[in-house]
């Protein structure tokens, strides 16, 4: 009998072990620790500590995007309830979602 | 073998397009014989040959294989008598396109899940005994008409069965091929496999190697000999 | 169990030949296949990394900071009201705070100005955040003016930048001496920007705040607890425009997949026939189907994950870039911490590889239980 090619099965089934064996791969290394990181992100707590940042400098183009936390309650449409939305990231920023309590006896505004 | 009881077929039952294609059939076919089924078209031998193959059931009547009721079997049970019983080669081969001949004729194992080696070696076997080795990797559409009857043929006897069923064997063959057919079912016959096939071709129902015609029409058997 | 293993082998063998057979149209189905799982990957894995540090960053933040409002609006702390807020049980240290936004003309960018409470500046120097130092081309020693509102030019000396590790919460920070930051805006003497509260104990946080929006009915108390909660709900992913546009993709695909999976052309009825003819049982084709749109769904679900994993914490999310960058101009610039969410992998997993697998079956039901004898009937 002449030599036999790859049965199709054995590339698709080597070929899922694989991909599988790379997705497994992928949870393995989001488990693991990373030293640097860590003190990175101490760092960087400490640096919020001290200088009391509320927010992350993701969106630097208007300032409800830049400090969504600390915008007006209707910041999302800054000037007029009509107005459209200005940049990009206002669709990826609703606004911020205050608890009921605070609300009620903060400023009927 | 095989014993037919009583047999009708209906399609679309309870419609206005009902058609009984048999209508009281009773027959006997014996084991280790050649039996040639005769007939205008429309008389009802592909669908004779469907009921005593197991590929559908009767609308009434009983089919019994080697004395067993297999009628009102479920599909499953249906199917694996099928499968180590009957070999079937159609009148348009069925071959399925862009595969290899070699994987056409092992294709009918596959339910078994027998391990490939044993598979290959019979399949290389019969490709040798019909003279297809060397065509063994091609894709069965570039095969000619005799190649790929004798792919089917192969295919068919690929989990040994004790039948083989052909439905207008040499329809589409020419004179010389349908004589190689022949031979081929000579030697199938001298093995003692027993052959049911129908056919209006003379060269077939007049053949030697036929030991039985049987003549139907409309549906019923006419002439038994 | 070897029986049963080496038949599914065997239907894995012909449903690869079958499809080899529609090679372009299946290998362009897994394709975009694997791009939708990708992106869809890519979104939740980013977002989910991003709110992760965004808890583990800000959990550092003042727990209240208080606003003074106006007519709705966000207005300057006055003179006195920080003694107004007077002595409030479980207030650690409460301090004015002075930061504000300012548009640099020169490369069309924001900045934040902000003074830090330590003093740890001195008059006519600047700390300048990451960002600063890539647009301007800053270093220590460098000397920038920015023109002020009022329209006078101000000039200081870079003192140093912030380390590049801390971008993410402080790309765009202009530190400085709340003297220089005085001048600068014309900030009024004794007004500041808000106020800053640290509460020792978490449980009495609310408390405050309730008493400071009782003591002060003008002002409005933010909880760190909001904020983070906030940063939670802000990248919750079916919110993003990046779903808003792909959802019109997902759509395409759905039809697609739809029209190649639940279709069966006449040529696979025709092969279902013929092995059902040659002893396959209903079971056995079905079986088969179900190999087709496991081997699909299942790489594409895989490739595209992986894909999405190395793309998002090994080449910074680059393909994201000018979404989430929208019109800014400073962007910071920052590695995320590889998080992976379980239950995001999972309903990923179930709504990228089932619908398919589905899709794959049904039909094969319709034609599986069709006699095998059609066939013959030709």
């Amino acid at each position: 009998m002449r030599p036999m090619r790859p049965r199709p099965s054995t590339l698709a089934l080597l070929l899922l072990m694989l991909a599988t064996a790379a997705f497994a791969a992928t949870l393995l290394d989001a488990a693991v620790p990373r030293e640097q990181r860590e003190a990175e992100l101490n760092a960087t707590r400490a640096l919020v500590a001290r200088l009391g940042l509320t927010d992350l400098a993701l969106f630097t183009e208007a300032r409800y995007t830049r400090h969504p936390s600390q915008a007006d309650l209707h910041s999302a449409f800054q000037d007029h309830p009509l107005a459209l939305e200005h940049f990009p990231t206002g669709s990826l920023l609703p606004p911020p979602r205050y608890e009921i309590v605070v609300r009620e006896t903060a400023l009927p505004d | 073998m095989i014993e037919l009881a009583g047999i009708r077929k209906a399609f679309n039952q309870g419609q206005h397009n009902e058609y009984w294609a048999l209508n009281g059939i009773d027959l006997a076919i014996e084991a280790n014989k050649v039996t040639a089924l005769r007939g205008p078209s429309g008389s009802g031998k592909t669908t004779l040959l469907t009921l005593v193959g197991c590929l559908a059931r009767p609308t009434e009547g009983r089919v019994r294989l080697k004395g067993e009721d297999i009628s009102g079997l479920p599909e499953r049970f249906l199917t694996d008598i099928r499968r180590r019983t009957f070999g079937f080669v159609f009148q348009q081969f069925n071959l399925i396109k862009g595969l290899s001949a070699l994987d056409n004729i092992i294709l009918p194992a596959y339910p078994t899940g027998e391990p490939r080696r044993e598979l290959l070696e019979r399949a290389e076997a019969l490709l040798a005994r019909l003279n297809l080795g060397h065509r063994r990797e091609a894709k069965v559409e570039w095969l000619s008409g005799g190649e790929q009857q004798r792919v089917a043929i192969c295919r068919a006897l690929i989990n040994d069965p004790e039948a083989l069923i052909a439905d207008e064997p040499t329809a589409n063959l020419d004179t010389h091929l349908a004589k190689e057919f022949m031979a081929i079912l000579e030697g199938l016959a001298g093995e003692g496999r027993t052959i049911l096939l129908t056919s209006h071709d003379p060269l077939v129902t007049e053949s030697a190697v036929v030991d039985r015609g049987v003549e139907m029409r409309d549906g019923q058997i006419v002439d038994d000999r | 169990m070897k029986l049963w293993f080496e038949k599914q082998r065997y239907l894995i063998d012909f449903t690869l030949a079958s499809m080899a057979r529609r090679k372009a149209r299946n290998l362009g189905l897994l394709g975009v296949y694997t791009v939708l799982v990708f992106v869809l990957a890519s979104v939740a894995l980013y977002t989910h990394a991003l709110r992760v540090e965004a808890a583990k960053v800000l959990a550092a933040s003042p727990e209240v900071i208080l606003q003074r409002l106006v007519a709705g609006r966000h207005d300057l702390i006055p003179p006195g009201y920080l003694e107004k807020v007077g002595r409030i049980r479980g207030v650690q240290k409460k301090e004015g705070r002075l930061w504000g936004y300012y548009y640099d003309a020169v490369v069309k960018a924001n900045y934040t100005f902000m003074v830090p409470n330590d003093a740890s500046i001195a008059k006519g120097e600047i700390v300048v955040g990451p960002a600063l130092e890539r647009s301007r081309g800053l270093a220590a020693g460098n000397g920038i003016s920015f023109r002020s509102y009022s329209g006078k030019l101000h000039t200081f000396i870079v003192a140093s930048v912030l380390p590049q590790a801390s971008e993410i919460a402080s790309a765009d920070l202009v530190l400085m001496h709340e003297e220089d930051f005085r001048a600068f805006f014309d900030y009024p003497v004794g007004h500041y920007t808000d106020i800053a509260l640290s509460v020792a104990n978490p449980l009495e946080v609310r408390n405050v705040a309730l008493k400071l929006a009782a003591a002060l009915p003008d002002s409005r108390p933010i909880l760190r607890d909001e904020v983070l909660r906030t940063y939670a709900s802000i990248f919750d992913w079916r919110e993003g425009i990046v779903l808003a546009l792909l959802s019109a993709a997902i759509l395409a695909f759905g039809i697609l997949a739809w029209e190649k999976a639940s279709g069966l052309s006449a040529d696979e009825k025709r092969e279902i026939g013929i092995l059902k003819a040659i002893g396959w049982e209903t079971g056995d084709i079905i079986k088969m189907k179900f190999w087709e749109g496991l081997l699909i769904s299942l790489t594409a679900f895989l490739a595209g994950f992986v894909a999405a994993y190395l793309h998002v914490f090994y080449f910074a999310a680059t393909l994201f870039e000018p979404v989430l960058k929208g019109w800014a101009v400073l962007y910071p610039e920052f590695r995320l911490t590889p998080h992976i969410d379980g239950l995001q992998v999972a309903t990923l997993f179930f709504f990228t590889v089932f619908p398919y697998a589905a899709a794959v079956l049904a039909p094969i039901w319709k034609a599986a239980i069709t006699d095998p004898d059609a066939v013959m009937r030709g």
